[in-house]
């Protein structure tokens, strides 16, 4: 077999993994080294689902011994079969880098007869690349779970960034689809880069020079519709990864049905795209919103409305906290405005300390007023045509299908209430 | 002198020292330009126009004046503005200057004036452009050498070629901006920014094709079937950087009609 043909197994047996970011270290190159690494990430092109391509991701091999349910690369099933050797995926690599194709590599792998035989094998590729190659550029490896500590740590020296999957966001979720695979043998590796991640930073403030342990953090993936996980438990367990993890990222991933099975949505089942997105959405507030898990979804309404995000839907349910003073709200009350980004309100913050803003001011700042007009007061004033009334704002915030699917009840105000029921209704119907 | 009525336009090589020589004559001899362009720009009926001569002491003089008098980021900030395709830039520039010397740091805080919004939309245009290109730029191994062409609107060049030198210490490479007909080249011995008219290159070898249908195996191989979304990845890459790319994007698209469907639609 060809190193095309390999590269067309190993590439789609890859593409199930959302991460490809190459962001988080900032690393400056070097005489007698190629490549670099820029913490915002570069995105070198977008493939045909609209998806960026950054990294060269690819499996080292798609020979699994497990046979998780809802994987491609499960033992039952047939599909072609191949495995890379170390050196054809450092000549990749490096070949790619330098006609600039790539930020890097994202190297994962199935389970090769064992955990650490596989991550042996990934470690030789990676330690081509930098040690005799001399590349200075981006590298994610996948931890595989089961492997030894000790495999885990060497690997952390080399990489830039590490994950480990979690795939299924609850455990009963787990035993049933992936009986191979123990929370615990997720959770043991990924604890031990967080571990690891704390120890090196310890060991850099004494010494600067000190190797460093996967200093662009480390990430995971869920997958989104495989189990009847509910949006609560995804983000509540999100959170959690965040806090106590000190995850720098977790992705989703809307499942794609590659196999029949009585236990997993039938093989018509359309992947739930508008719901990964609305995680995205609720996983920003998150990180950069101040908001927590409980705030988006909570036990009573455990899943996301699909027909308004999530920053709109919190501030519909907290009328009672707008609209706000422009020129008077703190930076942390602006962040919670729909319409008003982090850009954005930084801006707002910086231009109010010299002038009054205005509607139009608004506008220049990048303010998204189409959302952010119905919550907001400029000078004392709301915009024009605005009315604060929540049926009102409802109508204009969903999209035209959606809102002509709400109850009507003319020139009066809609109450709390009525809005949590059809709030029901036009998530189910979007669905 | 000029008397009010007269439009002065004040004419200068396109050097980012000339457009700060203008600033120096503006304020020796008390005039205020209404224009300010290159020397290939078309003359205006009912103007007087003026030559101003590049002076390497007048422009480093006003470029001092910047740091100083309003903050070191304003050098950053009208460089990257100076890169700028915006029509009039160097008008704006002129004005947000004047201002400048008014207000000093707080004019960075004047974000709804007219004058600063148009350069810091100029900005992040120019921002955009070069975030762009640091992944979409396609280098072709020749022999030692590795070339990349790109066709950008606004002067990127100045920006991308600190970034390429950093990431490549040890090679020899040369980009090539068709657009402004500029080029980078990078050698052992230095690298240096300079005009080019044209560029004919070599035809790519063997070892160049393989590499380019491996990558074109790739981008196939990582896209999922059942997300396809052409709208979102023209969104994100622009047809108008295909055509400097190795991934022959058109051909993928062999279906013309969906092409124009999504070009309508944007």
């Amino acid at each position: 077999m060809d190193v095309m043909d390999k590269l067309a197994i190993l590439t789609d047996a890859a593409k199930y993994d959302v991460a490809c970011t190459s962001s988080g270290n900032d690393r400056s190159g070097e005489q007698g080294k190629v490549g670099n690494t820029v913490s915002s990430g570069i995105c070198h092109s977008f493939a045909k689902d609209g998806r960026c391509v950054s990294l060269l991701k690819i499996l080292l091999s798609n020979c699994c011994t497990y046979d998780c349910k809802y994987c491609l690369n499960r033992s039952s099933n047939d599909v072609r079969r191949a495995t890379f050797t170390p050196r054809e995926i450092a000549e990749l690599t490096m070949n790619f880098y330098r006609r600039n194709y790539i930020e890097g590599l994202f190297l994962s792998s199935a389970v090769l007869s064992s955990p650490d035989h596989t991550m042996e094998l990934m470690i030789q590729a990676i330690s081509i690349l930098r040690n005799e190659y001399r590349f200075n550029g981006y590298i994610h490896a996948k931890a595989i779970p089961g492997a030894d500590n000790r495999l885990v740590e060497e690997l952390g020296l080399l990489a830039d960034r590490m994950s480990v999957n979690i795939e299924l966001p609850s455990q009963t979720g787990l035993e049933d689809l992936a009986p191979d695979k123990k929370p615990e043998a997720i959770l043991k590796p990924m604890a031990r880069i967080t571990d690891g991640i704390t120890e090196n930073r310890n060991e850099l403030a004494i010494f600067r020079h000190a190797p460093k342990f996967v200093p662009a953090g480390q990430s995971t993936q869920m997958i989104i519709g495989a189990t009847p996980d509910s949006d609560y438990s995804i983000l509540q367990t999100s959170e959690k990864l965040y806090k106590r993890y000190q995850l720098k990222r977790v992705f989703f991933s809307a499942y794609t049905p590659v196999v029949e099975d009585s236990r997993l949505p039938s093989i018509d089942t359309k992947p739930p795209l508008l719901r990964e997105h609305r995680l995205y959405q609720a996983d920003w507030l998150m990180r950069f919103y101040g908001f927590s898990a409980n705030e988006i979804v909570d036990r009573k309404n455990p899943n996301m409305n699909l027909g308004i995000d999530p920053k709109c839907n919190w501030a519909m349910h907290h009328l009672e906290q707008f609209p706000v003073e422009i020129n008077a709200a703190p930076y942390d009350m602006l962040l919670r405005v729909p319409g008003i980004g982090v850009n954005s309100a930084q801006r707002i913050v910086q231009a109010r300390r010299m002038t009054k803003l205005n509607f139009d001011g608004l506008k220049r700042l990048g303010v998204v007023l189409k959302r952010a007009r119905y919550f907001i007061l400029c000078q004392g004033k709301m915009d024009e045509n605005v009315k604060f009334d929540s049926d009102h704002i409802l109508r204009a915030l969903l999209s035209p299908a959606d809102a002509a699917r709400l109850p009507t009840c003319e020139g009066e105000q809609m109450r709390l209430d009525e809005w949590a029921a059809s709030n029901l209704r036009i998530g189910g119907l979007a669905g | 002198m000029t008397d009010g009525n007269t439009e002065l336009t004040y004419l200068y090589d396109g050097t980012f020292e000339g457009f700060l020589c203008c600033i120096y004559d503006s304020y020796v001899h008390k005039e205020v330009p209404t224009r300010i362009d290159t020397e290939d720009g078309m003359p205006m009926l009912f103007e007087a126009t003026k030559w101003i001569k590049t002076d390497w002491n007048h422009a480093q003089s006003i470029y001092a004046s910047l740091a100083k008098k309003i903050g070191m980021e304003a050098q950053e900030f009208l460089r990257d503005a100076f890169l700028s395709n915006a029509p009039n830039k160097e008008i704006y520039m002129y004005h947000y200057i004047c201002m400048g010397y008014k207000l000093g740091r707080k004019i960075f805080d004047y974000l709804t004036d007219p004058t600063v919004d148009y350069l810091v939309k100029a900005v992040k245009n120019v921002n955009r452009e070069c975030q762009k290109y640091l992944g979409f730029i396609r280098f072709t191994q020749y022999g030692d050498v590795m070339v990349a062409c790109i066709t950008p609107k606004n002067r990127v060049l100045p920006r991308l070629a600190p970034h390429f030198e950093n990431r490549f210490p040890d090679s020899s490479f040369l980009i090539y901006d068709k657009t402004h007909k500029m080029a980078v080249v990078k050698r052992p011995e230095g690298m240096v920014i300079t005009s080019m008219e044209k560029l004919t290159l070599p035809t790519i070898s063997d070892e160049e094709q393989a590499y380019r249908r491996l990558w074109k195996c790739f981008l196939k191989n990582i896209a999922i079937e059942e997300r396809t979304n052409p709208k979102c990845q023209m969104n994100l890459m622009p047809k108008r950087y295909w055509k400097d790319m190795d991934e022959d994007m058109l051909s993928e698209y062999k279906d013309g009609d969906l092409l124009r469907k999504i070009e309508g639609n944007a």
